[in-house]
């Protein structure tokens, strides 16, 4: 018979110690490092270690021209490419007061809210995932997939499209666009209602949401959580309303908050934004003007000195774009202010007092992208 | 508040304030010794009510370098813009102010990261993106670094 050795028991209940989150990790998506302090399965407190994917775009920025910097803008946050470059084009129209046809707008407006609506059902996929489900996963795939081929045929790319060019758009729509976008429409209002039989709707699910991850309104603020995010705090931040751009002002559409600032109210504002986004392309498709697809330009462009900022909704929230200009073709400093580090910040503060597992969900909700963070 | 009215009650506040033309935001560039009382009557003062850091930028201006704070109220909707800067590039320093907008924790880190700029009573002041061990600053106007740097 084998000998047994005793090993003194240690009470892990009562001893702190540290396990490493990524970056290599499924629930991160990405290189995200969090290093968690913990006690038994209790969160004490948490430290991110970004970096892992910086690849400086701030500099490089202060190297290249601003139809340059379009093509880098995507790289940012890949999941709402388009909507990064609108910000970085919106700039470059201001500081030069060049208004764009009506068309334009028209298709920006349309095109952002496509890009929208594929970013939220990607984040829906991996929030499944992260609860266990992986249904959600190839439910959302696949229907985030007609939206792609959308995408492909009108502007030959399907991630990284680099659509938007100051002063107007890359090329004109494809003749089929507008009929694609509205089977799209007439399909995905379907299968949305799959997705709160499947996930919503499911008693786990909401268990372990409901009230996990709490988050105030004035802390809200007061960190900077904007998007979805913290209009589940009841912070009222939708750029969309408060600062318009395209042609949100012609359309009706509701601002979504809720007040509850836990995970679930996160989940449940992007479900609703998904059925909002809709509602705007569908005010919109049938009424795009005819007209030209860009305004003029000159063929270099330099912005006056001076400095600007931009402010446009992305799908994770507020995204600032600060440009100081000295008058030549490149920027002398160029800032971007990602939603994603902003929520970032509120992870260790959010997360506190929570189970390791609740951190897993309270991250989903989140939404992050981690080049957005990194930059 | 109207930004004729902001304007008086800024330059109320802090006299010192000098006025920077800007057609977007009301712009000041404010001393730096006063920024921190400036930023808590910001705050908490129901006129002012900035409770709103939407962006906070390091600038380096070769002969200067900046802080730069865009500042918005939520309840009253009105914006601002204030600078900090110093000529001290060997050892530039200012109060944090992430006592008050929590949100600048992370954007002082990342200040002092890349453009190296240290901040006065932060909690945590470490590099956010680049090793410990990083020699320089990145994101200043004068840094070389032969060895990653890559020219286009």
């Amino acid at each position: 018979m084998k000998e047994v050795i005793n090993l003194p028991v240690k009470n892990i209940e009562e001893e702190e110690y540290h396990i490493n989150m990524g970056p290599q990790h499924p629930s991160t998506h990405g290189v995200l490092r969090l290093v968690v302090s913990l006690q038994g399965e209790i969160v004490k407190s948490l430290k991110p270690h970004c970096g892992y994917i910086h690849r400086g775009i701030e500099k490089m920025c202060e190297k290249d021209t601003y139809p340059q910097i379009i093509h880098l803008t995507d790289r940012m946050d890949y999941l709402s490419a388009h909507i990064n470059n609108h910000a970085v084009c919106l700039l470059v129209e201001k500081a030069l007061e060049v208004e764009v046809p009506e068309r334009v707008k028209y298709i920006r407006t349309i095109v952002d809210e496509l890009n929208r609506i594929a970013s939220h059902q990607l984040w829906w996929c991996s929030f499944g995932m992260d609860m266990g489900g992986l249904t959600c996963f190839f439910y959302g795939l696949r229907d985030r997939e007609k939206i792609l081929d959308i995408f492909e045929e009108s502007f030959g790319s399907r991630l990284l499209h680099s659509y938007y060019t100051p002063g107007g758009l890359m090329m004109d729509i494809h003749p089929d666009f507008q009929k694609n976008v509205k089977v799209f429409i007439k399909y995905f209002r379907k299968k949305i209602k799959d997705y709160d039989d499947l996930l919503s709707g499911n008693v786990i699910m909401q268990l372990r949401t409901k009230g996990v991850g709490v988050i105030s309104k004035e802390d809200a603020i007061s960190f900077g959580m904007t998007g979805p995010t913290g209009r589940g705090s009841g912070f009222s931040c939708d750029v969309r309303k408060h600062h318009p751009y395209g042609v949100y002002e012609k359309v009706q559409f509701n601002e979504i908050v809720r007040t509850e600032g836990d995970t679930l109210a996160r989940y449940l504002n992007r479900m609703d934004e998904m059925r909002e986004s809709m509602n705007i392309i569908e005010q919109l498709i049938d009424n795009i003007p005819a007209g030209d697809y860009t305004a003029k330009m000159k063929a270099v462009i330099k912005l006056p000195a001076g400095e600007y900022f931009q402010r446009v909704e992305s799908a994770r929230g507020e995204l600032g774009v600060y440009v100081v200009s000295d008058g030549n073709k490149t920027p002398f400093r160029m800032k971007f202010r990602t939603p994603s580090f902003s929520n970032l910040s509120t992870l260790d503060y959010v997360s506190r007092g929570c189970k390791i597992a609740d951190l897993v969900a309270i991250g989903a909700s989140m939404d992050y992208v981690i080049p957005d963070i990194d930059r | 508040m109207d930004t004729a009215a902001l304007k008086e009650r800024i330059l109320g506040l802090v006299p010192e304030a000098t006025l920077v033309e800007n057609k977007q935001f009301l712009t000041f560039v404010i001393p730096a010794a006063k920024m921190h009382d400036l930023a808590l009557k910001l705050k908490y003062e129901a006129d002012l009510a900035f409770d709103y850091l939407f962006c906070q930028s390091g600038v380096d201006m070769v002969k200067t370098l900046q802080v730069v704070y865009h500042l918005e109220s939520t309840t009253l909707i009105h914006q601002l813009e204030l600078k900090v800067e110093t000529a001290d590039r060997e050892n530039p320093v200012f109060d944090t102010v992430c006592d008050i907008w929590m949100t600048a924790e992370f954007h002082e880190r990342e200040i002092f990261d890349l453009m190296g700029i240290r901040f006065n009573n932060h909690p945590d002041l470490r590099r956010l993106f680049l090793d410990e061990e990083w020699k320089g600053y990145p994101l200043r106007k004068d840094y070389v670094d032969e060895v990653n740097i890559v020219e286009l």
